[in-house]
């Protein structure tokens, strides 16, 4: 039996990460700084380089987080893509909920507490 | 033969780093989690380990979804970290031996553990920043280091149980070497957290808590989970704490807690560190 959905939760499985390849494969270079420099130059040619679909592509451009996790990529090597736009897990935990990032930092102080 | 003096577990996260190379361990934010570190220091010294065995996960520093072991070890003199994507200062190189490691690799096969073996391997700050924080003052890590990675990153990952099954191997394969080596084990990760979906921030210091008093009077306590069910309860990235119970297994016997601390946020996770070691 598979076991039940979790809410807002996608596991990073082999379907998932035959799906995200190419974009994981891109963000895995943002290790190195020169190919960080180089896709803030040319983002386009840059993801053209990795082979990334044009659902992947879009994601990339529109920087929306859940539609990359949606794609196919994981949260680890999601991050190292976020650096470059400047953004921290808190950025990105508040992208995901909707909230403000003032609101996000809030909801993990008291999670703290509760 | 070799000894096993203790076990420390902490959390991970790369702003550590961050804190450490602006030098704010001891700002508002920071401060609590760092003085976790305080009663470590000074058993550390007392106690003086040779070795530090490092259970920990990789995000994707050293080993891309091309080749994602389940279980590696690192065999090799040295172990160096590197840019993790985010220009972190980087810490020096960390001392290891390869001979030693290649003892441990040996005894887990034999164990029907198949680990991978790794030549070269790269650190990130799942095993870098731990060790930094046992050793804050010295230049470069004092110990001679084993890097123990488990796969959190791409599912299937390793049940509870299983790792907690390779801890108890990987301890009993220390307690046989012939050697008057003093080792540490280190387990990295955890405690709950989720950074993806719109999950994301979920902690369970109910949880945590609970698990963290399990480390010391229950320790398979948590091997009664699934990791579906353990996702359900610390969040996706919160199952790093299978690098708590596989330390743990190594320590094994009947312990006392020597310092414990819980404290959240660090970044989006709930910060824990324990020091354990045996009774008698």
């Amino acid at each position: 039996m598979r076991p039940k959905e979790i809410f807002g939760t996608t596991l990073f499985d082999g379907g998932q990460a035959q799906k995200g390849y190419p974009l994981n494969k891109m963000c895995f270079s943002f290790n190195a700084l020169d190919n960080r420099q180089d896709f803030k130059s040319d983002e386009a040619k840059y993801m053209e380089r990795f082979e990334l679909t044009a659902a992947q592509t879009q994601a990339v451009r529109s920087r929306n987080i859940l539609a990359l996790l949606e794609q196919g990529g994981n949260i680890y090597y999601l991050a190292k893509f976020a650096g470059i736009l400047g953004l921290d897990v808190q950025d990105l935990g508040a992208l995901q909920t909707g909230m403000t990032r003032e609101a996000f930092c809030s909801k993990l102080l008291a999670a703290g507490k509760a | 033969m070799a000894q096993i003096l203790g076990m420390v577990t902490s959390s991970h996260v790369p702003s550590i780093g961050n804190a450490i190379a602006k030098n704010i361990q001891q700002n508002e934010y920071w401060g609590p989690f760092f003085d976790g570190f305080k009663p470590i220091h000074l058993w550390l010294k007392e106690h003086k380990p040779d070795v530090a065995v490092v259970f920990y996960n990789d995000h994707g520093l050293n080993f891309f979804l091309d080749n994602i072991p389940t279980f590696a070890l690192g065999a090799d003199h040295q172990y160096l970290n590197e840019d993790e994507g985010w220009g972190i200062p980087t810490l020096p190189a960390f001392k290891g031996d390869a001979n030693l490691s290649w003892s441990i690799i040996e005894g887990l096969v034999q164990r029907d553990f198949d680990v991978a073996s790794c030549q070269k391997m790269k650190v990130d700050h799942a095993f870098t920043l731990p060790l930094k924080l046992l050793w804050p003052d010295e230049a470069s890590c004092p110990v001679i280091t084993i890097p123990i990675c488990i796969n959190t990153v791409q599912f299937p990952l390793p049940s509870a149980s299983r790792c907690y099954q390779l801890g108890k191997a990987v301890g009993e394969i220390i307690q046989s070497i012939d050697s008057d080596l003093k080792f540490l084990i280190l387990g990295t990760g955890g405690l709950s957290h989720q950074l993806d979906g719109q999950r994301a921030g979920f902690i369970n210091r109910k949880f945590d808590q609970e698990f963290m008093q399990s480390m010391v009077t229950q320790p398979a306590w948590a091997t009664q989970f699934t990791n579906h069910q353990l996702i359900e309860h610390v969040g996706t990235q919160g199952i790093e704490l299978i690098m708590w119970l596989a330390a743990r297994a190594a320590l094994g016997g009947e312990v006392k807690c020597v310092s414990s601390t819980y404290h959240v946020p660090i970044s989006n996770t709930a910060g824990g560190i324990m020091l354990l070691e045996h009774l008698n």
